[in-house]
């Protein structure tokens, strides 16, 4: 067992730490908002110039080859930067279905595109009916002569405004929320049949809302084997969990500090606020929430990888459980100890408590996963990550 | 970084598991799993099985019974005894007084004390806690006059778990009434036979008499008891209260209460399905156990980055914060599952000479006592609100 970061791993942390303390403040933050896509197209080159866009494929690809721990990292100091650009989209949840799901005609295509900034992916799979049900998919592909005609409405689709390219989960055979009869299509996002209507999030995020219908895909453009896609679905999406842990941990961390800072400059009663036990108490509760959800984002890592699908999904559903509520507790304790500053938009906190929510809320929320890790019997008894 | 142990640290787990399957007793082994009360004679006889095979005092140095083992070793070795679930050795002798008699006591105390700690020939017990110094533990009263070569000890300690058993008594004393509050302690090791000493029994509400009062009237006490400086106890005991790391989260104890309810809840009848497959229920413990799963890598955090510190973690205070509400979080749970069956008073004074048969399952009993008494782990070794000031001015600076 060793927890330490290799080398290689603490100068990634390093170098993405810099780029966004000198180029990413909060004020930019607020700039690059108001920018066409949302976010900060000149900032994504340089994400592209120093590895990040490359991170997690295969150096044929254009790639660094990095694992969970180096996503982690990455994710970790967007959270804290509150980081507006599509790398959970693109990279984490396109890239992955693309590096896991896709031959390597296609890999090699589209990857190194990603890699070098020039190609933006999201993942068109929520309905509005499937809640948080991954195999619940009403969306149709037909077989048709030499490819496939998609029809159905996709929502909340991250960063789908932006998009050059999507993949698009539709049924090909079976009911509506059977796990079997599922393919994963890429489709060009301004192709015919297929309609966006982009919007920002609470979190001054991106998404959209996607209709197909009639799209047609060439029959080169499934990924992996037609209707056997749930597997690669779910392990994308574990992966993505795992990826938002990181980010809540970074978000999270930042909003601890920024409260105890608070605690210790705020005058009242002629004294620091922070002199106050039921405060100090308050803050104390903050970081072993924090210090949990480090913990399990730590875990969400170690496991997302792990072979046996049942083990890390009780993982990650695990690590999902604890992100949730610590967000949740963190975020409005923050809130409550700034007091009315917490409040307000201008200042920085409110929006770490945003994200937070936000997180919670994709890909399955707390309560989601704490019922499924009770379906599956739980942690314990569990073979143990050894 | 890699979660997973090393082929060294598996065949080391493995090696201990097996230890712990074959060599702890049966008996002991059953009280354990269903939270029953264990007898003095449980826990000399184990902690002398432990002893004969090394591993009494696996943290203390190599000279003095210690294995030499690596922070993940030690870890993994506390993880298997909790789990088997095995008794832990008598902490009072191997976790707290040991530990400062190796770092501030004399060769001549050395030798006298910590072999018969490690063999449990000697039962301690701690006298830190006054009726009115408890979380304010420096504002302790008892005093040390000294006379020539002795100490005569007059005052009062309470909350003093197995005094009854106990051969010593290790006491922070006031030596010096002038000095101001910390100042004037002094750390005494006393032989519980001096005359003098009377222990009173305080019932807990579970029923139980683990915590005594302990009287000293015109105690003597030879100098040579005394550990270290005079007027240096407060260091010595802060060196003790910090020194209780491993093991404080009892991530394995956990575990083990956590199986053991899963049992329960398996055997106990919700309607027309067994208990386990309540959705509410089972929610409910799958919680609990994501608070632990994310305990024990806090656990393993902390355990890694000892490699790089010798100081005492001040993270060890979430360990024990955490560790304490999921523990009671457990017993309550424990406590559910049986339903209505918490009612019965189980008299533990002779319970095993019970011959009727129990009334309700036989595994209800020991549970409603077991989540009374477990109250107690979120106030001892400094109550969970002291844990969270140690957190505030420690580690956040305020």
């Amino acid at each position: 067992m060793d927890l330490s970061l290799t080398d290689e791993q603490r100068l990634l942390k390093e170098s993405v730490e810099r780029l966004l303390m000198d180029r990413f403040g909060f004020e930019a933050r607020q700039r690059f908002m108001a920018e066409p896509a949302g976010w900060s197209r000149a900032l994504w080159q340089s994400y592209a110039e120093l590895g990040l866009l490359g991170l997690p494929f295969e150096e044929k690809h254009g790639g660094v080859g990095g694992g969970p721990v180096e996503t982690m990292i990455v994710m970790e100091a967007f959270g804290r930067a509150l980081a507006l650009e599509p790398f959970l989209a693109t990279v984490v949840l396109g890239g992955g279905l693309l590096r896991r799901g896709a031959d390597e005609a296609m890999r090699s295509a589209l990857i190194p595109k990603i890699a070098r900034g020039v190609l933006l992916l999201a993942f068109a799979h929520a309905e509005r009916q499937s809640r948080y049900d991954l195999a619940d998919v009403a969306t149709t592909a037909r077989r048709d002569g030499g490819g496939y005609v998609l029809d159905g409405a996709k929502t909340l689709v991250i960063h789908g405004d932006c998009a050059d390219k999507l993949i698009v989960s539709a049924r090909l055979a079976g009911a509506r929320r059977d796990r079997d009869g599922l393919g994963l299509f890429v489709i060009d996002a301004d192709a015919a049949g297929v309609s966006r209507r982009g919007y920002r999030t609470v979190d001054g995020l991106r998404a959209a809302e996607v209709v197909l219908s009639g799209a047609r895909v060439g029959a080169s453009e499934i990924l992996g084997e037609p209707g056997k896609a749930f597997p690669l679905i779910a392990q994308v999406a574990d992966e993505a969990i795992a990826a938002l842990a990181a980010e809540a941990v970074g978000a999270m961390a930042a909003t601890h500090e920024m409260t105890v800072d608070y605690l210790k400059t705020r005058k009242q009663f002629g004294v620091p606020i922070g002199s106050f036990q039921v405060l100090q108490h308050r803050a104390a509760e903050m970081l072993i929430a924090l210090e949990q959800a480090r913990s399990m984002a730590l875990f969400a890592a170690m496991m997302v990888e792990e072979p046996d699908p049942t083990e890390r999904r009780r993982a990650i559903a695990a690590a999902k459980v604890q992100i949730g509520r610590s967000g949740r507790f963190v975020g409005q304790q923050a809130i409550q100890l700034h007091g009315g500053m917490g409040m307000t938009m201008e200042y920085k906190v409110g929006h770490y408590f945003k994200r937070v929510t936000a997180i919670d809320a994709l890909f399955g929320d707390a309560d989601h996963h704490l019922a499924e890790l009770a379906r599956l019997g739980g942690l314990i008894g569990a073979r143990e990550a050894k | 970084m890699d979660l997973r142990f090393t082929p060294d640290e598996i065949a080391f787990r493995d090696e201990v598991r097996a230890f712990m399957r074959d060599a702890l007793p049966a008996p002991i082994r059953r009280k354990m799993v269903e939270a029953r009360r264990l007898e003095k004679d449980d826990i000399v006889t184990w902690q002398r099985i432990l002893n004969a095979r090394g591993w009494a005092v696996p943290h203390w140095p190599v000279a003095w019974g210690g294995t030499g083992w690596s922070p993940v070793k030690q870890y993994i070795f506390h993880e298997e005894l909790q789990q088997a679930p095995a008794p832990d050795p008598l902490p009072f002798g191997v976790n707290m007084v040991g530990p400062v008699i190796i770092a501030f006591g004399s060769e001549a105390q050395k030798r006298r004390h910590l072999p018969r700690i490690a063999n449990l020939d000697d039962w301690w017990c701690q006298g830190f806690s006054e009726p009115g110094a408890g979380s304010d533990l420096a504002s302790l009263k008892t005093t040390a006059r000294r006379d020539g070569d002795s100490y005569v000890v007059n005052g009062q300690k309470t909350w003093t778990t197995t005094a009854q058993y106990a051969d010593w008594i290790f006491c922070l004393v006031r030596a010096d009434p002038a000095a101001k509050k910390q100042q004037g302690i002094s750390f005494l090791l006393i032989d519980m036979k001096t005359p003098g000493i009377t222990v009173r029994p305080i019932q807990t509400i579970d029923g139980g008499r683990e915590v005594n009062e302990v009287f000293f009237d015109d105690v003597r006490v030879p100098v040579e008891n005394r550990v270290g400086e005079e007027n240096r106890g407060w260091d010595y005991a802060k060196f003790l209260l910090g020194n209780e790391r491993t093991g404080i989260a009892r991530i394995g104890t956990s575990k083990a209460r956590i199986r053991r309810l899963k049992e329960i809840a398996a055997l106990e009848r919700a309607g027309d399905k067994p208990l386990i497959e309540d959705e509410r229920f089972r929610t409910k413990i799958a919680a609990v156990e994501v608070e632990l799963k994310a305990l024990e890598m806090t656990q393993l955090r902390v355990v890694a980055a000892a490699r790089e510190r010798n100081e005492p973690d001040p993270a060890s205070s979430i360990l024990k914060i955490k560790g304490s509400e999921i523990q009671q979080a457990v017993s309550e749970l424990l406590l559910e599952a049986i339903g209505p069956y918490a009612l019965p008073e189980e008299t533990h004074d002779d319970a095993d000479r019970w011959n009727e048969p129990p009334i309700g399952p036989e595994w209800a009993g020991p549970l409603a006592p077991h989540y009374f008494n477990w109250r107690k782990v979120s106030i001892y070794g400094g109550s969970n609100e002291i844990q969270k000031n140690i957190i505030a001015k420690a580690i956040l600076g305020l």
